[in-house]
């Protein structure tokens, strides 16, 4: 299963991102083997609609939950409707560290 | 002549020189106020007369999701996300369409058209016999106010003279308002935070091609920094207008200080053949 994680850099000792629509990155780590692909959010200094065209990004690569600090109205409407399921991460710490929250099932899903 | 009336700072007394002036002017010419500060008109209250509201409406797309592909060119297409596409079902989001048509002209399988959506109202009264006022509101919640805008705007198309009174601030509705205009007057207090707004306002006009000058208003009698400012940057200081409990107490009320004290009308007379001969004598 793909879950995604937003992110302030490339790799999984990046910090996370609180923000969804404007995260420079989303990583994407596939739960399986544990590999995982960051792809750079062409959106992050958008003007505006961020959130629903982030959401698409996700939707377009099969994720199936995501993990962020806090997720606007838009982009929520969007995920619900695509089925993506979202927890809150905001820590501050790394994608590492998220990615171990979340495997410990210790995240509150949002 | 199109005047346009606007700020940077907020508070400094556009609606105050706008309605002072309309209500001078009209005594000898037709005059034509437009209150673009759709988001909080508030001229009405200086010439309370019942009005004739009309509706303002932008066109925004209705997906037909028996005929729609989900092929996401719309999706695509809209640089504000206001189209979503699922694989099987279309999410939009008007708050975030700016109704440009283009998801429609895009859509390879007709699956778009567009319906009027009501964002707001344009009321028109004759307060005083040479004088009409022209009030755009935007609807509570509505994030779009420049359709309003030019709404209110065209109702005056073809006036002699259009005075526009605008928003505070240097964003798209005070853009919106200063568009087309021949000159514009920018009223200004002598505080740090009025002067810092001031330089932003003066550079907006200046990029707009529409020729400025100051009004300072609430004057203390130290407005040193704002004085320096226009001669270094060369706009010309039209008029200044005191600190003045009575002025305040006339303003509170909802009067107009040119009616209570009619020797200001001289003032605001000269006031409009300055903002004349800046917008080139037009």
């Amino acid at each position: 299963m793909k879950i995604c994680f937003t992110a302030k850099g490339a790799t999984l000792d990046s910090l996370s991102e609180d923000r969804f629509g404007r995260a420079p990155y989303f990583i994407i780590v596939e739960t399986g083997d544990g590999s995982f692909e960051a792809i750079p959010n062409p959106y992050a200094d958008g003007a505006g609609g961020v959130g629903p065209k982030a959401a698409q990004i996700l939707i377009a690569h099969g994720v199936k939950a995501l993990i962020s600090g806090q997720v606007g109205g838009n982009a929520r409407d969007v995920l619900i409707t695509a089925g993506i399921e979202m927890f809150t991460y905001s820590a501050g710490g790394s994608v590492q560290d998220a990615v171990d929250k979340f495997n410990k099932n210790t995240l509150i899903r949002s | 002549m199109k005047l346009a009336i606007a700020s940077g700072k907020g508070g400094t007394g556009k609606s105050m020189v706008a309605a002072n002036l309309a209500f001078t002017l009209s005594r000898t010419e037709q005059v034509t106020l437009v209150d673009c500060d759709v988001e909080e008109p508030n001229l009405h209250l200086f010439f309370p007369t019942p009005a004739i509201v009309t509706e303002v409406t932008v066109p925004v797309p209705v997906v037909d999701e028996n005929t729609c592909q989900h092929c996401g060119l719309c999706s695509e297409f809209c640089q504000y996300g206001a189209m979503t596409v699922l694989p099987d079902r279309v999410l939009f989001f008007p708050e975030l369409c700016h109704s440009c048509g283009g998801c429609m002209l895009v859509c390879p399988n007709e699956a778009i058209h567009e319906e009027p959506k009501r964002i707001g109202t344009v009321a028109i009264s004759s307060p005083l016999p040479n004088l009409k006022l022209i009030s755009g509101m935007l609807d509570t919640g509505n994030p779009h106010a420049v359709p309003v805008i030019r709404a209110a705007k065209q109702e005056a198309a073809g006036d002699p003279i259009v005075i526009c009174d605008s928003s505070p601030g240097t964003s798209c509705p005070v853009v919106e308002t200063l568009d087309g205009c021949d000159a514009c007057i920018l009223v200004t207090e002598s505080t740090p935070f009025g002067l810092h707004d001031l330089r932003l306002a003066v550079d907006v006009a200046r990029r707009l091609g529409v020729p400025a000058g100051i009004v300072i208003n609430r004057s203390d009698g130290k407005d040193q920094a704002t004085l320096e400012f226009c001669k270094d940057s060369g706009v010309e200081v039209l008029m200044t207008i005191p600190f003045n409990r009575d002025i305040a107490a006339i303003q509170s009320r909802g009067d107009l200080l040119c009616q209570v004290q009619p020797t200001w009308q001289n003032a605001f007379n000269a006031l409009f053949i300055r903002c004349r001969a800046l917008g080139g004598g037009n």
